[in-house]
Order: C-alpha cells, then structure tokens, then sequence
C-alpha cells in the first residue's frame, strides 16, 4: 500500500510543493542543528533529538529547560504546550485519516507540521469521499511529510556538524531564543495574544527563583488563567 | 566548550536527557494525532479550546523571557547587554517584514558584534 502510495502521481507533487518552501525550513534546521550543538547534550542525544523529534519550536524550547537540568515533566509538559497548536490542526485534519488504521493514523500525525497542514489544505479544501480521492490525499499527505522530515533532519544534522567548529564564545546559541521571538511574534495576532504573552513573559520572570523551572508552568498557569477572564467573548478558532 | 560534540562517554545525565529527548517525541506524535485516536468523533469544551489558543504563546514567552532579561536567576542591571540590542533589532525587523529568517539574521547581526567585540 506504502508502494502504491509512492508511485502516484500525488506523492511528487507533495514533494515538489514541499521543496518550494524547504530553504525556509532548511534555514531553521541549521539554526536548530547549531543551537543543538551549543546545548551541551550529549552527541547520542542530540542526533536523537534531531532525527527523531521532528518539531522545531519544542525543541529549541526544551534546550534551555534541558541546560538547566529541569525535571522530564516539566519538559514535557512545556514542548506539549508549545506543540498544542497542533491538537487544533488535528481536530481539522481528522476527517482525512480516519480511513486509515491507527498505526498509520498515528505515523499521519508524525508527520505533518505548520507547513505540511498549511500546504495540504490548500490542495484539498475538502475531505474526499471515495477511494480514489483518498489515495491522492494519502500520496500527497506522504511526499510533503517525507520531503519536510529530509530537509528538516538533514540540515539539523549539518548544523550539528557545523557548530562544532564555531566557539561557544559567539553565542550562537542566541539564534534559537531569537528564532523562538519570531515564532511568538507570528502568533500575536491580537490584544488577547500580546496580553497573555507580557502576563507570561513577566510572571516567568517573577517566578525565576522557584526550583525545577516551574516558572515556567507557573507563567502559562497565569497567562491562560488571565485569558478565560479576558471580558469581550470570544469565537474559537476555525 | 567543545566537548558537548565530541563523542564522550554517556553518564547517567545523558541517559535521562537521552529519555526526555523520546518523550519530546512521543509528545510530538501525540499532540499532532490526538484527534486521530479516537473513532467516535468528539469535541472538547469551548474553554478547553480557548486555552489552546493561548498556551502556545505562553509557553513560548515563558522560555524566551527570562533568556533574554536574566543571567544566572537575577534580573540583569545594565543596559549593556548584547542580547537587549538583539531583541530590539530582531523586533523591529519583525514589525517591519514580518519574515522569520530576517528576524534571526538582524537580531544576530546585532547581538554577535556586541557579544564578541566588546564582551557584553
């Protein structure tokens, strides 16, 4: 079936709609890749993160959190944070996989990110229905994931590689804070949003001194609990 | 300062940085499949999905702020900090071309001449 998936027609234009915007996503792989490397992870941990993690902004968030020795849970549950945008994307995309089985419902979701959902649904606004449909979907879905997971892991691997012959002393690191600045920025599409950025953003800072990096649980406590008091009423998101 | 690329022996640490880094991906496949689960369709609460909105950008201002404005758990009290110079760089490009790789290279362009010329 994987084959098949493959051999259509749809699977190339995956790829190739893919690599129209892989410079941006080879870019933030080599920034990554870099900040990786002046995390002070081990080389098995960080050629594991960069293979296998395949989601960008929760690793660079993880990096400082990971540097500073705070508990696994607490990790955890940042990147779970920094990835729920994700869960939304999923209750969209749900009507397009549920005719596969679990495990490959499971390897779907692996595979799409920001730019993956942005593309595939542009291509199919719609669901299909039938069978034919379904597999230029599926072939699709594969070529843009598979295309996004080469870039993105190859060039985190290079920037591994290239890292290790610039000295620590450049701070380079500060790529991965700055990379997440813009992340955050693009998310700002609001009065709500930039409220609840300063509310967290101050109350990180206020809580500095708690131990374990609970500051940071404390922040989005803080911050999502302001937001559900926010007066106007709100829609959620489509 | 090298030593984090070399191929040095793993303790203890590294096999539970090792275990946190698979737990990232469990995470990951998790929160990107968490509406594939299930085959009886559900909906979550609208406050459930308010929250959503909003726990992104404040786990992400979380991490970013204190990187920016501490050095080891103390607010810094200078304003001869590279990476305040970098910031306001990285923002304005920000507010001016929107673009996620100017807002790295100008914040960086700012922030290395600082940090490696004049120690800041």
């Amino acid at each position: 079936m994987k084959q098949s998936l493959i051999a259509h027609p749809d699977f190339r234009v995956g790829v190739r709609e893919m690599l129209t915007v892989a410079p941006g996503i080879a870019a933030w792989g080599l920034m990554t890749g870099v900040a990786m490397a002046k995390s002070g992870m081990s080389l098995a941990a960080m050629l594991t993160m960069a293979t296998l993690v395949f989601a960008g902004s929760s690793q660079l968030a993880a990096l400082p959190l990971l540097a500073a020795g705070a508990p696994m849970w607490v990790i955890l549950a940042t990147a779970s944070c920094v990835n729920l945008r994700f869960v939304v994307f999923s209750a969209h995309l749900r009507p397009y996989v549920m005719h596969q089985r679990l495990w490959r419902r499971l390897f779907s979701g692996y595979l799409f990110a920001d730019l993956s959902y942005v593309l595939f649904v542009r291509r199919f606004p719609q669901p299909a229905t039938e069978a034919r449909g379904r597999a230029a979907q599926d072939a699709y879905w594969l070529g843009s994931g598979v295309a996004a997971w080469v870039t993105w892991t190859g060039t985190g691997l290079l920037g591994i590689g290239f890292a290790a012959s610039v000295p620590q002393s450049w701070g380079l690191a500060f790529a991965g804070i700055l990379a997440l600045l813009g992340i955050l920025y693009s998310l700002l599409s609001g009065p709500l949003q930039a409220t609840s950025a300063a509310v967290a953003a101050a109350a990180a800072v206020a809580a500095f001194a708690l131990p374990l990096k609970l500051n940071i649980l404390v922040a989005i406590a803080a911050a999502t609990a302001a937001a559900m008091m926010w007066p106007k009423p709100r829609r959620a998101a489509a | 300062m090298a030593e984090a690329t070399e191929g040095r022996r793993l303790n203890a640490n590294d096999l539970w940085v090792l275990a946190t880094v698979v737990g990232m991906t469990a995470v990951t496949v998790l929160t990107r499949s968490l509406f594939f689960l299930s085959t009886t369709p559900w909906r979550l609460p609208g406050w459930v999905q308010a929250a959503l909105q909003i726990a992104p950008i404040a786990a992400l201002a979380a991490v970013i702020a204190p990187e920016i404005v501490t050095t080891q758990g103390q607010l810094i009290d200078s304003w001869r900090d590279a990476r305040l110079f970098g910031v306001a760089a990285a923002t304005a490009w920000y507010v001016w071309r929107r673009g996620l790789l100017g807002t790295i290279v100008v914040g960086m362009a700012v922030y290395m001449p600082l940090h490696i010329g004049l120690g800041w």
